[in-house]
């Protein structure tokens, strides 16, 4: 299991594994929006934790298609049905790598961003433990509409719609939590919401993910 | 010791019937070899025997932890070395040591290469070196020699003989002769009524390169 966690790592990491896909969308999308909204920083303000939240989940999407399509094609993932590992804990690693390789590094560069769009200071430590809270989620939801979707051809699509519906409870706890945050308002119930849902899509996903697998390979 | 056993083995291919009726028995130090024209449904049995479909009818005997499976697709990540793609293999299985398999496949000189940067044989020497390290006894092997020429079927071969000698077994659908004793299982007897009968989608796979993965 570990082996194919740093197989996924170095993979990830070589010439056109993807790595720093969803980071470079993130820093475009964020630096694109002053210069559509305007230089005007209490506005910026306003919409800066919604702004950075909805970068970040877009960002985690766009990756997300390979997490199983690579191994599909070139027929890793027969074999790994086949070797002695629980195609559970394959989908458990996969989804981790995903994060590692993308909610990692948006956890990382999103308070930097965030000095663009004048968050306010108070908010600063609510944005990076939402999106360290909150991104796992992504990537093992993700993981799961990647899961369903991988036999079939040009699947991304079908993807999107799958995932993007799921995504927003995530979406909304975590920006809500960073607005409040911002304003100095309490902020634990939105928070363990939010960690509710991503202990839950841990825990249950890998399974349902697993099952769909082992039909997309039939 | 039987390794693998069937009773009254029927499969499906995308919800059609292909074969039906398979009663076979591979023993320790035995080869199968399946044989039947292309769209029979050698692919779909190996991968029912490998447990990736499930049989419309009959049973599978065999221990999941004893197989070793191989498909058309070698499974390599064309971004990592030789070693780096069979170490990952060998660490699945539990196994360490790599060295053995590579000097099976004559691929000892080509360790530090991508295998994105490999030839079709070559990659295909890869993918069967990974058998090795899989440390299984029973290799189920989809056309194994595609793309090989004559010294790597000969070194194809030897390794069998060496997996064979060590109690292990093999079924494989290949067209070629390996050059040595084994049973041979023609499928075209056990062809499902309703794929034969609706002729027009066997012959229209045939031709066609996705008949390959019937």
């Amino acid at each position: 299991m570990i082996r194919l966690l740093q197989r996924d790592l170095i993979l990830a990491l070589r010439a056109g594994g993807g790595f720093g896909l969803g980071l470079g969308f993130f820093l475009i999308l964020v630096t694109l929006v002053p210069f559509g909204i305007g230089p005007n920083s209490e506005r910026l303000a306003a919409i800066a934790p919604g702004i950075l939240w909805l970068g970040a989940l877009l960002a985690c999407l766009l990756s997300l298609d390979r997490i199983f399509a690579l191994d599909y094609e070139d027929g890793s993932l027969d074999l790994l049905a086949t070797a002695p590992v629980p195609l559970e804990g394959v989908v458990a690693m996969k989804a981790l790598a995903h994060w590692i390789t993308t909610g990692l590094p948006l956890v990382i560069a999103a308070p930097i961003l965030g000095v663009l769009l004048h968050l306010e200071t108070a908010a600063y430590l609510w944005l990076i433990v939402t999106l360290l809270i909150g991104t796992p989620a992504l990537s093992f939801i993700g993981a799961f509409g990647a899961a369903i979707t991988v036999g079939l051809k040009r699947g991304g699509l079908l993807m999107s719609l799958l995932v993007l519906p799921l995504y927003i409870p995530t979406l909304i706890f975590g920006a809500e939590v960073v607005r409040r945050g911002a304003l100095g308002f309490e902020v634990a119930t939105p928070l363990m919401m939010q960690a509710a849902i991503t202990a839950g899509a841990i825990a249950l996903l890998p399974f349902a993910a697993a099952a769909a697998i082992r039909i997309a390979l039939r | 010791m039987s390794l693998l056993s069937t009773t009254n083995l029927s499969v499906t291919r995308g919800g059609i019937p292909v074969l039906e009726r398979l009663t076979f028995t591979l023993s320790a130090g035995e080869v199968l070899v399946l044989r039947g024209p292309n769209g029979s449904g050698k692919t779909t049995l190996l991968r029912t025997l490998a447990g990736l479909q499930t049989p419309s009818q009959g049973q599978v005997h065999v221990d999941p932890d004893h197989i070793a499976y191989a498909a058309h697709a070698d499974g390599l990540k064309s971004t990592l070395t030789v070693s780096e793609n069979l170490k990952f293999w060998a660490g699945v299985y539990g196994q360490t040591d790599i060295q053995p398999a590579l000097a099976a496949f004559d691929l000892t000189r080509l360790t530090g290469r991508a295998a994105g940067n490999l030839s079709a044989g070559q990659k295909r020497r890869l993918g069967l070196a990974r058998l090795l390290v899989t440390g299984r006894p029973l290799w189920i092997l989809d056309e194994p020699t595609v793309s090989l020429d004559a010294s790597s079927v000969a070194l194809f071969a030897a390794a069998v003989q060496q997996h064979l000698a060590t109690g292990g077994a093999m079924i494989v659908a290949t067209h070629i002769d390996l050059g040595f004793e084994a049973q041979v299982l023609d499928v075209t007897p056990h062809r499902a009524k309703l794929a034969s009968q609706s002729g027009d989608f066997a012959t229209g796979f045939d031709s066609d390169e996705d008949g390959a993965f019937l």
